[in-house]
């Protein structure tokens, strides 16, 4: 478990890929990326979570 | 055992059942599950029959499910002379013995679906019950029960098949635009997912040929412990737990919950973790094909890869010990796999650990790294393909170990639980149970462009991707040229009027005079290669293609 790979990402939650996310500079434009991306999906999101979750019904299959 | 020289290469491939939905709330809840079938034959129809890259307008190839006889040839390659008429070639084909037979009923009438506008072929198509056929790219495009379902091609790379695995994804996409463009005609969206949360499940299958000489039992020990574990490299994640998603929180494999049983043949109740269907679709004698069901529908590129890769090396592995009669694959037999299964799924953490038989408890990363080592000590480095799985293997491990987030952008359930967890930190710390979770989840994998929010962590470069866009839109009309899966799509592509029907292992070539039965029991006969070691040439004429076919079987 000691090898950390050269592609490996780094430690946080929001970074592209381990190549960004360096300098404190990009970690912020990852952040506001990730920001950017949770905007997009509340505007996407279906309007009435609840509902659609329940209609959401399928046969099993197989 | 030294220098085993065990790489990925083996025939695999991947089949989808999509979740299938109205577009329209109010039809969406009015039906239920109920128009699931309807709506299953109308995307399936739409592509088959309408879609320009798969050729002329109302024709598709019919689905042939293939002979049960054994081949007379050992050499597993045959032509037979058949009937005389395409049509009677047409009616000849089996389409009536296997369980999803019944959607694509008996000709009544004709096959070729009558001029008019995209409604009136579609109204036609479900009035028909139009539920098979095959594709340029040679995937099988059907309805099972009540799903769309792509099956890809044969391939005989892991990378192969993510890419004819995402090639299903704009099958997917171009069904529901065409059913959007028809007027009068309800709009559709696919799900690339396995369930609906309320106890429905759909599979997502790999295949792989298997030397049919391994003893099952030896393929159950050693798969056991494997497919139990892999969730944590490959599993897609769900909100929610238990089939019905009674229990609120998040799990690591959509699929666990609805495993039942270690071994049996059964799909879609008691579902095994091992599953014991084995028609091999090749020479029965020397193959098997072992049929697995307890995988997720995958969008993140890395995972379908290592899925595949992964399950392809521990069989080539298994069959080298096999042949050697060396040790090579640890015993982990687990005390209870079933268990295993849950209690892996349902902790991200990924710290639970699960008992063996022998006395130990490890955890689903300590078994995958027994696993990855013993694997590793075979194989051969040197294949690129083979490399790059043990190295993502092992790189994954030893992220996940260390903190599961440190893998969010290669590994499916770790980049849905980042996105979970971001957005229920926005809303003031979502409880579990909330439907904007559980609508996120099932968002994921929405394939219309724009709606699918998978789709957006692609555009916005939070996953990594491993094939080009390119070459996935290519795969869409144009087969993968190592397995027989090309002579089956060049055929379709180059002699549309002359391939009514085929299957994995039979092509039919319907001539002026005389049709003829292609056989093909060896997945890699009909490659490119093969096809240009035996003179064949796909695109020449039919009757210099039948006489290179001949003489390819030593037949004249």
């Amino acid at each position: 478990m000691s090898q950390q790979s050269i592609n490996a990402p780094r430690p946080g939650d929001d970074e592209e890929n381990a190549s960004d996310a360096v300098t404190g500079g990009q970690t912020f434009a990852s952040a506001q990326g990730a920001d950017d991306l949770l905007d997009e999906i509340d505007a996407v999101l279906e309007e009435n979570a609840e509902t659609f979750v329940r209609s959401f019904v399928q046969k099993g299959g197989e | 055992m030294s220098g085993g020289g065990l790489t990925t290469e083996r025939p695999m491939g991947i089949e989808t059942e999509f979740g299938v939905l109205h577009v329209d709330l109010e039809e969406r809840t009015r039906a239920g599950a109920g128009s699931a079938i309807l709506l299953s034959h109308l995307t399936v129809a739409a592509y088959a029959l309408l879609a320009p890259a798969e050729g002329e307008r109302g024709r598709r190839v019919r689905w042939d499910y293939g002979d049960e006889s054994p081949l007379r040839d050992a050499r597993g390659f045959e032509l037979q002379r058949a009937a005389a008429h395409p049509t009677q070639l047409t009616d000849e084909v089996k389409d009536a013995h296997l369980p999803s037979v019944e959607l694509d009923g008996p000709v009544r009438g004709s096959d070729v679906a009558p001029e008019g506008t995209d409604d009136e072929v579609l109204a036609w198509a479900v009035h028909r019950s139009i539920g098979n056929s095959v594709l340029r790219s040679g995937a099988r495009w059907y309805v099972d029960h009540a799903h769309p379902e792509y099956s890809a091609p044969e391939v005989l790379r892991a990378r192969e098949a993510v890419v004819a695995d995402r090639a299903g994804e704009l099958v997917a996409r171009e069904a529901m635009a065409i059913v959007e463009r028809a007027e009068g005609i309800p709009d559709v969206a696919l799900y690339k997912n396995n369930t609906d949360g309320k106890g429905a499940s759909y599979g997502t299958h790999e295949n792989y040929l298997l030397d049919r000489s391994v003893p099952f039992e030896d393929v159950v020990a050693v798969l056991l412990p494997f497919l139990t574990t892999r969730q944590v490299l490959v599993g897609a994640g769900r909100v929610g737990r238990g089939a019905r998603g009674s229990e609120p929180g998040f799990q690591i494999s959509s699929r666990a919950d609805f495993m039942e049983a270690e071994v049996g043949l059964e799909t879609t109740l008691n579902r095994p973790i091992v599953n014991t269907r084995d028609e091999p679709h090749a020479d029965a004698s020397r193959f098997r094909r072992l049929h697995v069901i307890i995988g997720d529908a995958n969008l993140l590129e890395e995972s379908t890869f290592l899925k595949l890769g992964t399950t392809s090396l521990v069989l080539a592995a298994l069959e080298a010990q096999h042949r050697t009669g060396a040790e090579i694959l640890p015993e982990l037999r687990l005390a209870d796999p079933v268990a295993a299964v849950r209690a892996i799924s349902h902790d991200p953490s990924l710290r639970t650990t699960v008992e063996l038989a022998d006395g130990r408890s490890l955890t689903a990363l300590q078994i995958q790294r027994e696993i990855l080592d013993a694997v590793a000590a075979v194989a051969d480095r040197t294949d690129a393909e083979t490399d790059q799985v043990l190295t993502s293997w092992g790189e994954l491990l030893d992220l996940l170990a260390e903190d599961p987030m440190l893998a969010a952008d290669r590994v499916e359930w770790v980049a849905k639980l980042r996105l979970l967890e971001q957005y229920r930190r926005r809303h003031g710390d979502l409880d579990w149970a909330d439907p904007r979770l559980l609508a996120i989840d099932l968002q994921f994998s929405d394939l219309r462009p724009g709606r699918g929010l998978f789709g957006k962590l692609r555009a916005a470069g939070q996953v990594r991707t491993l094939v080009t866009e390119e070459e996935v839109a290519e795969a869409v009309t144009t087969p993968p040229a190592s397995t027989r899966a090309h002579l089956r799509g060049q055929l379709i592509t180059h002699h549309p009027g002359a391939v009514p029907s085929a299957g994995w292992d039979v092509i039919t070539l319907a001539g002026e005079e005389e049709g003829h039965r292609l056989r093909l029991a060896d997945p890699r006969q009909g490659s490119a290669a093969w096809c240009e070691q035996h003179g064949v040439d796909p695109v020449a004429d039919l009757d210099t293609l039948l006489t290179a076919l001949h003489r390819a079987v030593g037949d004249r």
